[in-house]
């Protein structure tokens, strides 16, 4: 499927599903991250709804693009995007967090469609351009994709990555930013800022797509737009609301890291967009 | 013939260019200390599998586990003290947790760097790398032994750690001189106690043997060039068999290979033990002679701690 030709109005029911089942999985398991979950439901939908060659039955298939997600922590978005792909029993969602489940609590390889264990931030950029440095010694055209959080690229290791995708030319790589604007305890600006972000990535060399990260139409541009560019890493830097779909949900850190109860997920049902 | 005591990281650098041409899924992620660790040696039979990311050692962990995940043997290398500790999150995550086809080469490693000083000398590395899952630590004893070491880690799949020295270290092995990852060997025979080493203290604990040997104490050499997985069967064996240990590394004792085999030896036979090594301190500026000698890791010490050692068993009721 081209990914400009994607149909948008299936994908977006796609997402709202996502999220009613990001909601539940969290709620069977009493813990894990819902706000960072939230943000980042369009981007997995258009990643393998649309921009990705991948197959599920088949997920070390040599030729499929590669994804890691660096923010683990998401993992209940993660496991919820592979389960409705068909990489695995849709059933096992209930296990997530439980003693011997695939389903871990940040993700791993352990689960098919994970490419990398993760958990500690700052480790997916310089991974994936090792991903995508051994696609070019092979003469292989995959494309190595990297979800970081905003947080997440306070990190200082994720900026010597971003030198080296720069310095190697690596145009099969593209690093996606969730810039939900929240991380555990506050505004990231509050924090530590990240502004000017675009420019921040741009004099590191890389080429910057800037989009509304939960508006599907401006996600599949971006990759599109990606795809295209020649000679340089690329960063799209997605806008998007920390908690997307649960209005008491969004802007706040206290969701960052707490799962909803029994009561809180009827609320959250009622009220999800 | 005799060779010229010789530092094991050349060892290290010569195979790993030779392997570098015979095999094409051999890469190398550098992190700009390519000229000292002799990985350049490499980069000169194989430019284009070769990678320098600059200073930046979290980076290179992370892009050689990586390249490895794709089916590359990705070869890293720095200074012990900048591989092991600035990029530990790197090599739990990346390499050992992700358990990736990665080797981690380090040199420079303990007091023999000499005049840097203590910021350069790691004094830690076995006891950090050591404690990882599913990591092999291994410190050649001489530059042959480095060759081998180095050849057998690029063969065998999973995560390395090789200690290498700056230091020239005297050669003791030959060509025929056996190396098998976690399988320690006999330098010396001995009945009354056996001294396990490894790296540097190899040869100062022959030294020492010999030393002994005058006084009539029949001192047996093991070259425990494995730290882990440890050959435990020969501890056992030199427990069993001498009734006392002495370890001796370039190392601290706190958490290194006198800490492995003392575990050993608790679980097993417990025997009266002595570690020779760094007692908890960071190492200073001089000659790495003038260091081995203030930081307690000469033949001397070595002969010292034997000493004590018997005293020890042989005020005890005997041993298992």
């Amino acid at each position: 499927m081209s990914t400009l030709s994607a149909d948008i109005p299936a994908l977006r029911s796609k997402a709202l599903q996502f999220r009613k089942e990001i909601l539940e999985t969290l709620e069977t398991a009493g813990s894990g991250h819902p706000g960072g979950s939230l943000s980042a439901v369009e981007i997995f939908v258009a990643l393998y709804g649309a921009v990705m060659n991948h197959r599920p039955k088949e997920p070390l298939w040599e030729g499929r693009d590669r994804l890691v997600v660096s923010k683990g922590h998401i993992s209940p978005a993660v496991y919820v995007t592979l389960a409705n792909f068909g990489y695995f029993p849709k059933e096992e969602l209930k296990t997530f967090r439980k003693f011997g489940s695939r389903l871990q609590g940040h993700v791993t390889k352990k689960l098919p469609g994970v490419e990398f264990n993760t958990g500690s931030l700052g480790h997916g950029l310089s991974y994936v351009n090792g991903v995508a440095m051994a696609a070019r010694l092979k003469g292989a055209d995959f494309k190595a994709y990297c979800l970081m959080g905003d947080g997440e690229i306070q990190e200082g290791s994720v900026w010597e990555a971003a030198m080296t995708a720069a310095h190697f030319k690596l145009d099969n790589v593209c690093a996606i930013v969730d810039y939900n604007k929240v991380q555990e305890n506050g505004l990231v600006s509050d924090i530590k800022g990240l502004e000017p972000l675009g420019a921040k990535w741009q004099s590191f060399g890389w080429k910057v797509i800037t989009v509304d990260g939960n508006d599907l139409a401006q996600l599949l541009q971006a990759f599109a737009d990606f795809k295209a560019v020649k000679g340089q890493p690329t960063v799209i830097i997605a806008n998007t609301l920390k908690g997307k779909g649960v209005p008491f949900m969004e802007l706040k850190s206290a969701w960052h890291g707490k799962a909803p109860n029994k009561e809180q997920l009827a609320e959250a049902l009622k009220v999800l967009y | 013939m005799e060779i010229k005591p010789t530092p094991t990281r050349d060892g290290f650098g010569e195979e790993l260019a030779l392997i570098g041409k015979e095999n094409k899924n051999v890469v190398v992620v550098s992190a700009d200390l390519e000229d000292a660790t002799r990985a350049e040696y490499f980069k000169k039979t194989a430019a284009e599998r070769f990678f320098s990311v600059g200073i930046a050692e979290q980076d290179m962990i992370g892009m050689a586990a990586g390249l490895a995940s794709e089916g590359f043997v990705a070869v890293t290398n720095s200074f012990a003290v900048f591989l092991t500790n600035r990029a530990y999150d790197q090599i739990r995550m990346d390499v050992c947790y992700n358990d990736l086809n990665v080797k981690l080469c380090a040199t420079h490693a303990g007091v023999t760097v000499g005049e840097d000083g203590a910021s350069a000398q790691c004094l830690e590395d076995f006891a950090i790398m050591r404690v990882l899952p599913n990591i092999k630590v291994i410190c050649p004893m001489d530059t042959i032994e480095a060759k081998k070491a180095t050849r057998s880690m690029i063969a065998e799949k999973g995560p390395f750690y090789i200690r290498l020295s700056r230091a020239p270290l005297p050669v003791l092995t030959d060509d025929t001189t056996l190396f098998k990852v976690g399988q320690a060997n006999v330098v010396r025979q001995g009945q009354e106690v056996a001294i396990i080493a490894c790296g540097v203290m190899v040869s100062e604990a022959v030294n020492a043997a010999q030393e002994l040997a005058k006084e009539g104490i029949s001192a047996r050499v093991v070259n425990m060039h494995t730290i882990k997985p440890l050959d435990v069967d020969m501890v056992i064996k030199c427990a069993k068999e001498t009734g006392a240990i002495v370890t001796a590394e370039e190392h601290q004792v706190i958490g290194g290979l006198g800490s492995a085999v003392a575990e050993a030896v608790v679980q097993n036979c417990p025997v009266p033990m002595e570690l020779v090594g760094v007692k908890d301190s960071f190492g200073q500026t001089g000659t790495p002679e003038q260091l081995l000698q203030y930081y307690g890791l000469k033949a001397v010490n070595i002969v010292e701690a034997v000493r004590k050692v018997l005293k020890k068993k042989n005020s005890q009721c005997g041993h298992c």
